[in-house]
């Protein structure tokens, strides 16, 4: 038996209330487990489409569907995470950690045991009692991540998760990442506009066009698995860079 | 001796040198304590009204409290509505400003027409003025949430209700106390304009405002004094409990009150 993919967008449009045209004629089907990275330029849509497919906003033409179903109804197997932290600064870690458990009600020993076991898997044990404002940027965003996987998401929609962080520790943070995706196995969509980072992490590149948005190219990036932080010293990672990157001017000035 | 202990001991320095001053004044000019009390006359009458003093003293705490506590309990279940339904904020919203505009001391007796002179009356009025800045300060802090929070409730399936209690509740803490430290300072007031109006239903025992206004009719200049600073204490402690009470719900958390955290 042949499984249908994860997430299937067929003809997409999204025109906002002002008139203006965000996406035109999307059409973009997702593999199970499969790590797909949006990139585009600034305006390009991208963050607009990963809302469609959570359902936090409605597409004004085509149909999404995910696990087969509509992206309302499938909200439960997917889970966001956004640009800031957006941790809550009155909880704890390991209290902001187990919202998504806290909200559905899960008795308080499974919770305890499920955020545990989450906490230690991103490295936050030694903070689970500290608040927000006492952590680092990079801690910050695990607390952040581990707050989306506790919940045991079969999707994982990722808008910029770490535009905001310097170098060393995005590029620390995209390594644990593929780490947890090779665990879990979660079906990703991945929302940058960083080259390297989309290389680095992604089976395929979707680059979208802007004004309106479009799928402009649809990459496979072709680099061997398991990818550790030695792939960015080999040749192949930088002539993939390269490549993607002229590809996405050439979408820019399309 | 620590900076902190010799800022202490300055500020008592300033304190008694102006006293000092002032008793000199009245003393060397040799103004009647009708007048004038010295800071000497003043305490006199403290020591000698004490009783009463501390009776007076405490309606007006109990007015003064039971009005600001209501404001609190009623401005936040308004806010709360308020957030809950944005178009009937839009449409009630600007009413509430007129809470605040309206000039206290003009209504004053028309409440007191109404419910009759008292302590229930006075903390009418206490309430009417401490209302509108809580509805402000918590309504603002009840809509001020971070967007992606509330998507993240809403990717959760999360009710209405654990939105409001989970999200914009906590969320609205910061400014409700900013709310809460205004209103606790205008309650004092409150609490004096409407004991002016009302008069005691006893003859000689009321609340600060009944006691300045009958110890100005007998001509007790330096108990009035004494009043007037216990009606300033009084309006200080209310201040520094809610502080102390705003420390409390933030301290842990919060960036407003992060001093201290690099000693």
């Amino acid at each position: 038996m042949v499984s249908a993919p994860e997430i299937v967008l067929q003809g997409v449009t999204k025109r906002y209330s002002s008139g203006a045209l965000a996406l035109k004629d999307i059409s973009l089907a997702v593999e199970r487990g499969e790590f797909v990275t949006l990139l585009g330029p600034s305006g390009c849509g991208k963050s607009t489409l990963l809302r469609l497919v959570s359902g936090l906003s409605t597409a004004t033409g085509g149909s999404i569907l995910v696990n087969g179903m509509t992206a309302e109804n499938a909200r439960e197997l997917m889970s966001f995470i956004f640009q800031d932290p957006t941790l809550m600064p009155w909880r704890t870690v390991e209290q902001n950690v187990g919202l998504s458990l806290e909200l559905e009600h899960a008795a308080r020993a499974l919770r305890a045991e499920r955020v545990a076991a989450m906490l230690e898997l991103v490295g936050l044990t030694h903070v689970a009692k500290r608040y927000p404002r006492e952590l680092s940027g990079g801690m910050k965003m695990r607390a952040s991540i581990a707050r989306a996987l506790v919940s045991r998401p079969r999707i994982l929609l990722l808008d910029e998760p770490f535009a905001a962080l310097d170098e060393m520790t995005r590029e620390r943070m995209n390594e644990e990442l593929l780490r947890l995706h090779g665990e879990q196995k979660w079906t990703v969509l991945f929302v940058t506009h960083s080259v390297s980072e989309a290389v680095f992490l992604s089976q395929r590149i979707v680059i979208l066009g802007a004004h309106p948005g479009r799928i402009a190219h649809d990459i496979t990036v072709d680099l061997p698995w398991p990818r550790t932080a030695a792939l960015r010293d080999s040749q192949a990672y930088e002539q993939a860079v390269t490549r993607v990157s002229r590809l996405l001017r050439g979408a820019q000035h399309a | 001796m620590s900076r902190r202990a010799w800022v202490v001991v300055n500020s008592l320095a300033l304190l008694l040198l102006l006293l000092g001053i002032w008793q000199a004044v009245v003393s060397l000019n040799h103004v009647p304590a009708y007048l004038l009390p010295g800071p000497k006359a003043v305490a006199v009458a403290i020591r000698d009204r004490f009783p009463s003093l501390v009776s007076s003293l405490w309606i007006t705490t109990e007015e003064a409290a039971g009005g600001l506590a209501a404001s609190i309990v009623t401005g936040v279940a308004i806010a709360m509505i308020f957030a809950q339904w944005r178009w009937l904020r839009q449409l009630v919203y600007p009413y509430t400003i007129l809470l605040q505009t309206v000039p206290i001391v003009a209504i004053t007796p028309l409440i007191i027409n109404w419910m009759g002179p008292g302590m229930l009356a006075v903390g009418v009025v206490t309430f009417i003025i401490c209302l509108a800045p809580i509805i402000a300060n918590a309504t603002q802090g009840l809509i001020s949430v971070d967007e992606n929070l509330i998507h993240l409730f809403v990717m959760h399936k999360a009710t209405p209700g654990q939105i409001l209690f989970k999200l914009r509740l906590p969320n609205s803490l910061p400014n409700l106390f900013t709310g809460i430290r205004i209103s606790a300072g205008i309650s004092v007031v409150g609490g004096i304009t409407g004991e002016l109006f009302a008069g005691s239903p006893r003859v000689g025992e009321g609340g600060l405002g009944y006691a300045i206004i009958y110890a100005n009719n007998q001509m007790e200049t330096s108990y009035m004094f004494a009043l007037v600073l216990a009606a300033t204490v009084l309006g200080f402690c209310f201040f520094f409990l809610v502080m102390f009470l705003e420390w409390l719900a933030l301290h842990n958390w919060h960036e407003s009150k992060r001093a201290g955290m690099s000693e």
